[in-house]
């Protein structure tokens, strides 16, 4: 075979005896730069799939507290996500931190899961982590199910007062988000403490 | 095309013989669908229903292709463009609305006769495995097209059941969540997500399409099954395509179009959920949410995990929930009984008749709202299915006894009688002998 290949190459031969001939450089050279050439030009087929700037720029959100009472809370939007600012009471806050850690799928303690010195201030995403409904609870006279948090009707994942799991499919605590308090009656989600 | 004794085409006139030789598509219709495709003489009307998943893809396209004229792709504009434009504006809108969402239904309604009769007659065996998995792939692209339809009219359901199902890609450990963010374009679905969703209901029906052709050339390499199972032997075997299956398909057709019609006119709203006919909130998710109904099995099975055992219970569902489907790709090489048809295998088809059973159960476990009993059901059912598949099949196949199995086609439908072979008015059959049974 590469005798016949040389013969027919006649002159051009420059590789050893069965060694590597400049066909078969350019053809592996052809081919990588075919292949990679057509990786870049599919990249902005992929690209064009993930957030654009816009929706990314909707980063952080105000939130004025000051009206919440303890045993209340509110849900605002973040990121087109809804979120839940919960002012605990002490009974919620006592029961938050009955929990040992060990009974936790999701092992976090509430101080963990609040700012220092804002203790009673549970800021939460609104997303079942199982997912993605919006528990209840939030709201006045909604069922906050049998952990007293939220309970979400999609598929009966059941949160504490600190927003961890405790029963049901969801893996995962209600994410907490970046926020910081911008004053004491002001936070600002999605904003990173320095 | 399958079998020697298949008539050849025969151009008519000057003009088909002309376009025969250049362009020869009236032969290959004629051979596929024609007199030159011969079938089994014995068909039930369970083998009606391929023609009809082929009607039902036509009626979701055409009143698709028109709906889309007057559907508009954003978040503030499409609930408005489909109940108020659509139901209540465009002339005859309301109707080709209801019969696009009740399309959908009946479509997935024929397609699951049509698979079960397939687990029922053994119609993913040899020859035909690649028929039934290039049927999985319409019924996979089928999902999809449906879910992303059901998502245009960005009701109430629409938006929760995209942010659950996309929620079912988060499941995957670490590649999930940038997977689902990049999928929706965005956090949650919004308006990246509602255009490509619409682009790619419009393409997916058309790459269905594509995948049918193939379903059928595939098919038609060895030919039409038949409920026997036995092969087809000689030409007494087959009756030609045309005009005696599309006379009993066209007759079968219409009278299961007039069902969809009556569902169309009279009861256009129940199969589906009327929270769709609220707006899309993004704060508030509905009290019960429930997919459409063809996808309640499946949706059983993904709430069927609530406890986590070495993964987490929610990565459980979604690969439970995949896998339920996936498991049918390997069906031809699950079930190894060279006995195709469930008439001939007494234990297959009471464990057939079973998984119906199961099915049903899962189905209503799925639309159901969650209660511990209904969830304890539902996990006994799904741990039903997975059992039937991957434990009961292998066994049963290993250990029946099946029952004889007649000698040909023609004996099975003649029972031995030979004057039923005969034409009119002669006593003798038509040629050579009819084999006797017994």
């Amino acid at each position: 075979m590469a005798t016949q290949a040389r013969s027919a190459e006649g002159s051009h031969i420059t590789g050893e005896e069965g060694g590597v001939r400049r066909r078969d450089f350019l053809n592996v050279a052809a081919v990588s730069f075919a292949g990679v050439g057509s990786v870049v030009a599919l990249m902005p087929l992929f690209v064009q799939m993930a957030p654009s700037k816009d929706v990314l720029a909707l980063a952080t959100t105000e939130v004025d507290i000051s009206k919440i009472q303890p045993g209340q809370g509110i849900k605002t939007s973040w990121r087109k996500q809804p979120v839940f600012v919960r002012n605990l009471t002490p009974k919620e806050i006592a029961e938050a931190n009955a929990v040992p850690l060990s009974a936790l799928r999701d092992p976090q303690s509430l101080g963990e899961r609040t700012k220092p010195g804002h203790s009673n201030w549970l800021i939460t995403l609104g997303v079942c982590t199982h997912l993605g409904c919006v528990p209840l609870g939030i709201g006045e006279g909604e069922n906050k199910g049998p952990y007293g948090g939220y309970f979400c009707p999609c598929h009966g994942s059941m949160y504490d007062t600190a927003g961890r799991i405790r029963q049901g499919p969801a893996p995962l605590n209600l994410q907490v988000p970046d926020y910081k308090f911008t004053s004491p009656t002001t936070v600002e989600i999605g904003a990173k403490e320095k | 095309m399958s079998f020697s004794w298949a008539k050849p085409y025969e151009p008519k006139s000057a003009f088909m013989r002309w376009l025969d030789q250049r362009l020869p598509l009236p032969r290959m219709v004629y051979g596929a669908v024609g007199g030159g495709y011969p079938v089994p003489r014995n068909l039930n009307y369970w083998w009606n229903f391929g023609f009809l998943a082929g009607i039902f893809l036509t009626i979701q396209i055409l009143t698709g292709i028109v709906l889309a004229m007057h559907y508009a792709a954003t978040t503030d504009g499409a609930f408005t463009s489909v109940n108020q434009l659509i139901m209540r504006d465009v002339n005859a809108g309301w109707l080709l609305r209801y019969a696009h969402m009740n399309g959908a239904s009946f479509f997935f309604i024929v397609i699951y006769i049509h698979i079960f009769r397939g687990l029922y007659y053994g119609s993913y065996k040899a020859p035909r495995e690649l028929v039934w998995m290039l049927g999985m792939v319409i019924y996979l692209l089928m999902m999809a097209t449906a879910f992303m339809g059901y998502v245009l009219p960005w009701g109430q359901m629409s938006y929760w059941g995209a942010q659950v199902i996309t929620g079912f890609f988060s499941a995957f450990p670490l590649i999930g969540e940038p997977l689902r963010v990049w999928l929706l374009g965005g956090y949650a679905p919004d308006q990246a997500a509602l255009t490509r969703f619409f682009s790619l209901h419009y393409l997916l029906p058309f790459v269905i399409a594509g995948v049918v052709i193939l379903h059928i050339w595939a098919l038609h390499i060895p030919g039409s099954g038949n409920p026997t199972g036995v092969d087809v032997k000689d030409e007494r075997d087959t009756l030609p395509f045309h005009p005696f299956y599309t006379a009993k398909d066209g007759w079968s057709s219409l009278a299961f179009i007039l069902l969809y019609v009556l569902v169309t006119y009279f009861a256009p709203n129940y199969l589906g959920h009327p929270d769709n006919y609220i707006p899309a909130n993004p704060l508030a998710t509905p009290a019960h949410i429930v997919p459409e109904w063809y996808f309640w099995p499946f949706y059983a099975i993904l709430r069927s995990f609530t406890v986590d055992f070495i993964l987490p219970a929610k990565l459980w569902g979604v690969l439970a929930m995949f896998m339920s489907i996936l498991l049918m790709f390997f069906l031809p090489w699950i079930d190894r009984s060279p006995v195709r048809s469930g008439s001939y295998r007494p234990v297959f088809k009471r464990f057939f008749w079973l998984l119906v059973v199961d099915v049903v159960i899962l189905g209503y476990v799925g639309g159901a709202p969650i209660s511990p009993w209904r969830t304890a059901l539902g996990q006994a059912a799904a741990a039903y299915y997975f059992l039937h598949f991957l434990v009961i099949l292998p066994l049963v196949s290993a250990f029946e006894t099946p029952l004889p199995l007649p000698k040909s086609i023609t004996d099975s439908v003649l029972h031995g009688e030979e004057a039923e072979a005969a034409p009119a008015g002669q006593k003798g059959p038509r040629r050579g002998s009819v084999a006797t049974a017994g």
